[in-house]
């Protein structure tokens, strides 16, 4: 393992970017490692661009991953991807869901929507992992659960133990969601 | 025990740590969650106020009885508790008192991005400001024992990146704190101007005190490394600096005013040139220019927005003529446009249909803070001012004043929390003054933009006690407004024709659009269908700006998944073509 690792994690208010942040703070507290978490909210409920910084390592100082910087970003949606994309290194990993959720610009008619994300991205990065979590995350029987699966996924390319990760789910996820949300992270973990 | 936990919540724990008594504050971001995480600790009276004055004189008055204080606000809170704040100063405290500022560079969340460390100048109290949640933490304890010591209210000055950055943090159990005991001192607390005169030598010896500590106190380090060049920098600044520059001399200031002319000299000498690395206003640097140094700060940083570790990197490195090593940046050349996610009124927010009846009426719409500040933005765009808290009614009324063609046509629109926050008095002043304006108070029944906190017409505390409610429809025929009207704002046609109604009319009129925010109750089950068959695709439901309603292939359509049901597409409609789902077609 590095012995610093910058994440970004993208996507749109709502879809759980900043739970999964915490989830992985937690990860990297429970597995002794200096860590940062950084988030903008305020507008996050209001379907806005949402976007947390993770920095884990032995020391961190500055909480934001900059331009460039970003070993992994994790995307829960295909547009905050491309959005994001020029934060990644050139050799870092692009881990994104297929999910489209159209901003307020593209549903008004006033703005389109990027066909051929995916396919753009490939085109730019040496690794992109691209699935469809929301379909992964409705068979274990909730919707909402697609950001774990995406952690799931992301966990298989951290090398933490998985106990530690399902240790982290215990800790940051309500119990009544707990175990949807073990599933859902297992079936990405399982995934790639 | 080693946590992670945000600034915020880091100096919740401090307070508790410290031995707090007494907590208050008004919610304004990044500093809302503060309080919100105060409340864990049951030990802690904590309350939201109606403004941050209100909050600020709470802690005056807990602080003067004996009990250790935590003020909390945004940046622009304190322009409205600086009238307590700068006399404060002068009586000085009992039990110790800390006030937090959490200021916004880069206006993540605010109308303006003040640099409050002025405050803490003009006020003439220390100001701390912590680098990280750890320090947060640590600070606040240290504060309230610096406050103790030299009887004086400390400012605790956070930005958005400490507020809402998590890191790690060691608990530590409370330290035994014995309530100062309250005796009368009238001398001390009573500010008539021969009392003032006396506490204001008081307040100047206090400064030369706070000044020789500033020189000795461990929240100021020096790290000497590489002798080169050294950097005099403070808060989440110094983690950029450390960032961009491990080997580098740096005085790092964890006690930002006053500063000590010796601890600032010895730092200098020490180094072949000094650069000051800060956030907004050249706070440090003119402090340290006027010691009669020469330093580079806001010749190479920016005044505007926020710094990062590549900002510090590239300008020093530039000015030291030393090769940049920018990270290899992926170019953006060749992507395709990316549209722009801004934020917008939620499905089935009421505020929508209030400004989509003031857009139809053509209205001059004065506006106020809120996430109704979101109706200024397009397709609804029905507003043309927005000051700070509260001023849509004054606003309203100087319009009105000085251009009286305008008056039937001028709406000041606020919401319930700021109107009680300092709406009243504006209100007060147009019927005092013989103004005809209309206010529209959007009554949602919380403080929505900073994520649902009490206020003092929902019956509940912050700690989710209940108590009475404010009736805000009494409240104003107590004042003496005659026309007060109570509507339901999704009742598209009764809306308009009572706004046309109070604004042709010749006096003060009040109307309260009353519903629930849509995040905290839905407003109708299910969703709407468009029957293809009748709709014409004249877009006209489109003008109202809801996420849910979408063109797909150049067809209007309502996305079943986030349509909240709040039926004003169907009011809307001209060809009757949206109706519920699962409803009979007529």
């Amino acid at each position: 393992m590095l012995n610093k690792i910058n994440l970004l994690l993208v996507g749109v208010g709502g879809q759980g970017t900043i739970l999964a942040s915490k989830i992985l703070a937690e990860v990297a507290l429970l597995s002794g490692l200096d860590v940062k978490m950084s988030e903008i909210h305020g507008m996050a409920q209001r379907g806005g661009s949402v976007v947390t910084h993770v920095k884990m390592g032995d020391e961190i100082y500055s909480p934001l991953v900059e331009e460039g910087e970003a070993d992994i970003i994790l995307s829960f949606e295909q547009l905050e991807a491309l959005r994001w994309l020029s934060f990644l290194k050139p050799d870092g990993e692009i881990i994104t869901g297929t999910q489209v959720i159209e901003p307020v610009p593209v549903i008004m008619g006033k703005a389109v929507y990027p066909s051929g994300i995916v396919e753009t991205i490939q085109g730019r990065v040496q690794k992109l992992i691209s699935l469809d979590a929301l379909a992964v995350a409705t068979e274990c029987g909730n919707a909402k659960a697609s950001n774990v699966v995406l952690m799931g996924v992301l966990a298989r390319r951290l090398g933490f133990a998985k106990e530690i990760w399902l240790k982290a789910l215990e800790n940051k996820v309500p119990t009544k969601f707990l175990e949807i949300n073990k599933k859902a992270f297992t079936q990405g973990y399982e995934l790639v | 025990m080693k946590v992670l936990l945000t600034g915020n919540e880091a100096i919740a724990r401090g307070a508790y740590e410290a031995g707090v008594g007494v907590a208050a504050g008004y919610p304004g971001t990044p500093s809302t969650e503060i309080l919100e995480s105060i409340v864990q600790y049951p030990k802690i009276y904590s309350q939201w106020s109606p403004n941050e004055k209100v909050a600020f004189e709470v802690g005056v008055g807990a602080s003067i009885a004996g009990s250790r204080t935590l003020v909390t606000m945004k940046h622009v809170g304190v322009n409205v508790a600086a009238d307590p704040l700068l006399t404060f100063s002068y009586t000085g405290v009992n039990g110790g008192f800390v006030l937090v500022s959490a200021d916004d560079p880069g206006m993540h969340s605010s109308q303006n991005e003040q640099d409050n460390r002025r405050y803490g100048r003009l006020a003439k109290i220390p100001v701390l400001e912590p680098a990280d949640s750890r320090e947060a933490k640590e600070f606040v304890k240290k504060a309230f024992e610096i406050s103790e010591a030299f009887d004086t209210p400390v400012m605790l000055r956070i930005t958005t990146r400490i507020a809402h950055s998590q890191g790690m943090v060691e608990l530590a159990e409370p330290v035994p704190v014995v309530k100062k005991e309250y005796t009368k001192n009238a001398q001390k607390y009573v500010m008539i101007p021969a009392y003032g005169r006396i506490r204001h030598t008081v307040v100047e010896e206090r400064t030369e005190k706070l000044v020789q500590y500033a020189g000795e106190t461990e929240l100021n380090v020096t790290e000497i490394k590489d002798r080169k060049f050294g950097i005099i920098t403070s808060g989440i600044c110094y983690q950029y600096v450390k960032e961009a520059f491990p080997q580098a001399s740096i005085l790092k200031l964890g006690m930002t005013y006053p500063l000590s002319q010796k601890l600032v000299k010895d730092f200098a000498s020490q180094v072949d040139r000094v650069f000051v690395v800060e956030e907004l206003e050249p706070f440090l640097e003119e402090a340290v220019v006027t010691m009669g140094l020469k330093v580079d700060g806001k010749r190479l940083f920016s005044l505007i927005g926020e710094l990062s570790a590549k900002m510090v990197r590239e300008k020093i490195n530039r000015e030291l003529g030393l090769a940049s090593f920018p990270d290899e940046e992926r170019t953006r050349e060749g992507l395709p446009s990316i549209p722009a996610r801004p934020p917008v009124l939620c499905p089935g927010c009421p505020h929508r249909a209030v400004f989509y009846v003031l857009k139809k009426l053509k209205m001059v719409v004065t506006g106020d803070i809120g996430c109704y500040t979101l109706g200024a933005l397009p397709p609804l765009e029905a507003m043309d001012t927005t000051i700070c808290m509260g001023a849509s009614i004054g606003t309203a009324l100087g319009m009105e004043k000085s251009n009286p063609e305008l008056a039937k046509r001028i709406v000041a629109v606020i919401g319930d929390s700021t109107f009680f926050h300092s709406g009243i008095t504006g209100l007060v002043d147009m019927l005092y003054n013989k103004g005809k304006g209309t206010v529209l108070i959007l009554d949602n029944s919380t403080t929505a933009m900073t994520g649902h906190q009490q206020h003092p017409a929902t019956g509940k505390t912050l700690k989710n006690e209940p108590t009475a409610a404010v009736n805000i429809a009494g409240l104003v025929k107590g004042l003496g407004v005659k026309r007060v009207v109570e509507v339901d704002p999704f009742d598209l046609a009764h809306l308009e024709a009572i706004i046309k109604e109070e604004t042709a009319a010749e006096e003060v009129s009040v109307i309260i659009a009353k519903r629930p925010c849509a995040l905290l109750e839905k407003a109708a089950s299910g969703y709407m269908v468009i029957d293809e068959a009748k709709c014409i695709n004249c877009k006209q439901c489109m003008a109202l700006g809801c996420p849910a309603i979408a063109l797909r292939d150049g067809r209007v359509t309502i996305n079943p998944e986030i349509c909240n049901g709040c039926n004003l597409c169907t009011q809307v409609c001209k060809v009757g073509a949206i109706r519920r789902a699962g409803e009979d077609v007529e």
